[in-house]
């Protein structure tokens, strides 16, 4: 039986699941063949990363994809026109736009903004955290308690104060989100270098003569990584709604771009009877957060099977 | 003899416990809200350029610049114009606003009882809808109601509510007509109805007035529904795992085995036990409603603090901005504080033992 199971070749799937990878790839391969079998059969989690993949294709094809010019209108003959007149799909706003192509260019700001806030914030937080997580004391002591005191900060006002500070416009408004969304990052780092910190191969790395520095760049902060994506994503739908909320107040980007939140701000006035050029951009924000939070809650049931409470 | 040493010796550690909890409850408290000062500070001081431009503009005359600048105490050092800051704040001097020039704390008093009497309806709607919702869906675990309960909370958490406002306004006061226009009241009652506390709902309630406190009734439920619905979505979530998890004790085996119905163990064991978590939940919910209101009043054009902060904020009114900013983020640390301190006295396992 083991003689007949040796000598028939294996199928990738078994190659994939063996539980003695042959080498460090076959192992990483294994280990995200499994990740990706938990998380494919979550179906509303597919359907979010669906959504995210198309929001990611049309804002990279937003060119040949919009229809119409996203900031040129057709004043005289195409103003504040219902859904599906006259070749405008979605209709067109109060100075004859599009709002479809208007839309369609929007997806580049949002992803642009969800992108920024990312890459400034989770590092931010994972430093902070895995550093006073590894340290102790009183670096852990001083690190976590500006942390706490950042995480018990009202979000969204604080970043509009930050933004009246700075002045309107998209940079401040993803300088102002980053500023007020890395702590919770910082929690999750230090809480799961606390987890390691004590372990064998942190000491053995540390008894091959390794620096602090590099105990915790290279083999510390690479075991918070899952649940750091984990809650990144799951963040990212209250990001993009802080976006459009500073959009919708007029402090984010500003007109002509085709922020969504700025759009719905300037379709408030028409609401009671061109209704759609408020609606449009609110529903394109309702499915690209709700994308992010299915893909957030299949990637926590997926790289984290103890939080899911299943 | 031996035996009363050694407790009195036990109590005297606990009391030193106690102490060193409460010492370090003061510490943490007086440094978050020291750290929302400084970065109000850094806000309105470090950022500007020229904090006396925010204040002038660039018209004023140079003699009127260097009076306002030795004025606002900006020739002194950083450290001392912070601790001047600090005091100012903890007597609750913000300042004066350019908008309305009036005193900044004037101006808050009036409009804040307005966003905590919607902040509370919102709770309200939010824990007396949200947690049978949720308790439902764990009761019924993978069945369509907890489908649907997951839909109601996913939407929630996705939706951007000034968006929600808008078209709630016009399906349900423009086309339905079923609540009143955006505000808090109708003008008919300015001479009528007279504010005592400044909750008109129970204001009116208390003079009797049925006619005004149907007006404003009518008024406050759309808002107040929002934002109870954004809470609904949290508290509806976190109360199905709580019960999720009480469930799977021993003591609701136990309760089955001696033949208690199946309601009295929902409702009377695992929910009461879930209580006390789900107590915190509902505070930090009500924590982030004062904050969400900020949007939500934009749109209702419902005078309270959110209003006042964004109106400031469209009138580049600085001292109204951070006076607003520190009076929300105090009440929200505060509440945040609380619900920790709740949480420990209510739950006999988080004891120090």
């Amino acid at each position: 039986m083991s003689l007949a199971s040796e000598t028939r070749p294996m199928t990738r799937r078994e190659w994939l699941l063996s539980d003695r990878p042959q080498s460090r790839l076959q192992a990483r391969l294994g280990r995200a063949y499994m990740t990706w079998r938990r998380f494919s059969a979550n179906r509303l989690a597919v359907f979010g990363l669906a959504i995210l993949l198309a929001l990611v294709l049309v804002a990279i094809f937003a060119d040949v994809l919009a229809p119409h010019s996203p900031f040129a209108g057709d004043l005289a003959g195409a103003r504040l026109l219902p859904p599906g007149s006259g070749g405008y799909l979605l209709g067109t706003d109060d100075q004859g736009r599009d709002i479809l192509s208007r839309l369609i260019h929007g997806s580049r700001l949002t992803l642009v903004i969800v992108v920024l806030v990312a890459v400034i914030a989770a590092p931010v937080g994972l430093i902070v955290g895995a550093v006073a997580g590894y340290a102790g004391g009183w670096v852990d002591a001083v690190l976590m308690r500006i942390t706490d005191i950042f995480l018990a900060f009202p979000k969204l006002v604080l970043a509009l104060a930050f933004v009246a500070a700075l002045g309107p416009g998209i940079e401040n408004a993803v300088i102002a989100i980053a500023i007020t969304s890395w702590p919770p990052y910082a929690r999750i780092a230090r809480a799961e270098t606390l987890t390691v910190r004590n372990s064998d191969y942190i000491a053995a790395v540390r008894l091959m003569g390794a620096s602090p520095l590099r105990i915790v760049f290279r083999h510390v902060m690479p075991m918070c990584l899952s649940s750091l994506i984990v809650r990144v994503t799951l963040d990212m739908a209250g990001i993009i709604l802080t976006a459009a909320g500073l959009g919708f107040l007029g402090l984010g980007a500003q007109p002509p771009l085709p922020e969504w939140g700025a759009m719905i701000a300037s379709g408030r006035r028409f609401i009671l009877d061109q209704w759609w050029v408020a609606t449009m951009p609110g529903i394109a924000i309702l499915i690209v957060s709700l994308g992010f939070n299915l893909l957030g809650d299949g990637l926590r049931d997926a790289l984290d099977p103890r939080e899911s409470g299943q | 003899m031996i035996e009363t040493v050694r407790t009195s010796g036990r109590r005297r550690a606990r009391s030193r416990k106690a102490v060193a909890a409460a010492l370090q409850f003061i510490i943490v408290v007086a440094t978050t809200y020291l750290g929302l000062l400084a970065v109000t500070f850094f806000i309105g001081r470090v950022i500007p350029i020229d904090p006396v431009l925010a204040v002038l503009g660039d018209r004023a005359p140079q003699h009127v610049v260097e009076r306002t600048r030795e004025a606002m105490g900006l020739n002194l050092p950083l450290y001392q114009q912070f601790l001047i800051y600090c005091r100012q704040a903890i007597s609750g001097d913000f300042g004066t606003s350019v908008l309305t020039t009036n005193p900044v704390m004037t101006d808050i008093r009036r409009v804040f009882p307005a966003t905590i009497e919607l902040a509370t309806v919102g709770t309200l709607i939010g824990a007396f809808i949200g947690v049978p919702l949720g308790v439902l869906a764990a009761v019924k675990r993978g069945s369509i109601a907890d489908q649907v309960v997951r839909v109601i909370g996913l939407v929630g958490y996705s939706v951007p509510i000034f968006w929600l406002a808008l078209l709630a306004l016009l399906v349900f006061y423009a086309r339905l007509r079923w609540v009143a226009y955006p505000g808090r009241i109708d003008i008919v009652y300015e001479y009528t109805f007279t504010p005592i506390t400044g909750f008109y709902l129970v204001d009116a309630l208390w003079q009797g007035q049925w006619d005004a406190f149907r007006d404003v009734f009518r008024h406050i439920i759309l808002p107040a529904s929002l934002l109870g619905y954004f809470s609904l979505a949290y508290i509806s979530r976190m109360t199905r795992s709580f019960m999720l998890n009480e469930l799977q004790q021993e003591y609701i085996v136990a309760a089955r085995a001696k033949g208690l119905s199946e309601a009295r163990i929902v409702w009377g064991h695992a929910l009461r036990n879930a209580a006390v978590p789900l107590v915190t939940v509902i505070a930090l919910s009500y924590a982030g409603l004062l904050e969400g209101s900020v949007l939500t009043e934009t749109v209702f054009a419902w005078p309270g603090l959110g209003l006042y902060i964004t109106n400031s904020l469209q009138n580049a009114d600085m001292n109204a901005v951070l006076g607003g900013t520190i009076v929300i983020g105090s009440v929200f640390i505060g509440i945040n504080l609380l619900s920790d301190l709740l949480y420990r006295t209510l739950d006999p396992r988080t004891r120090a033992r």
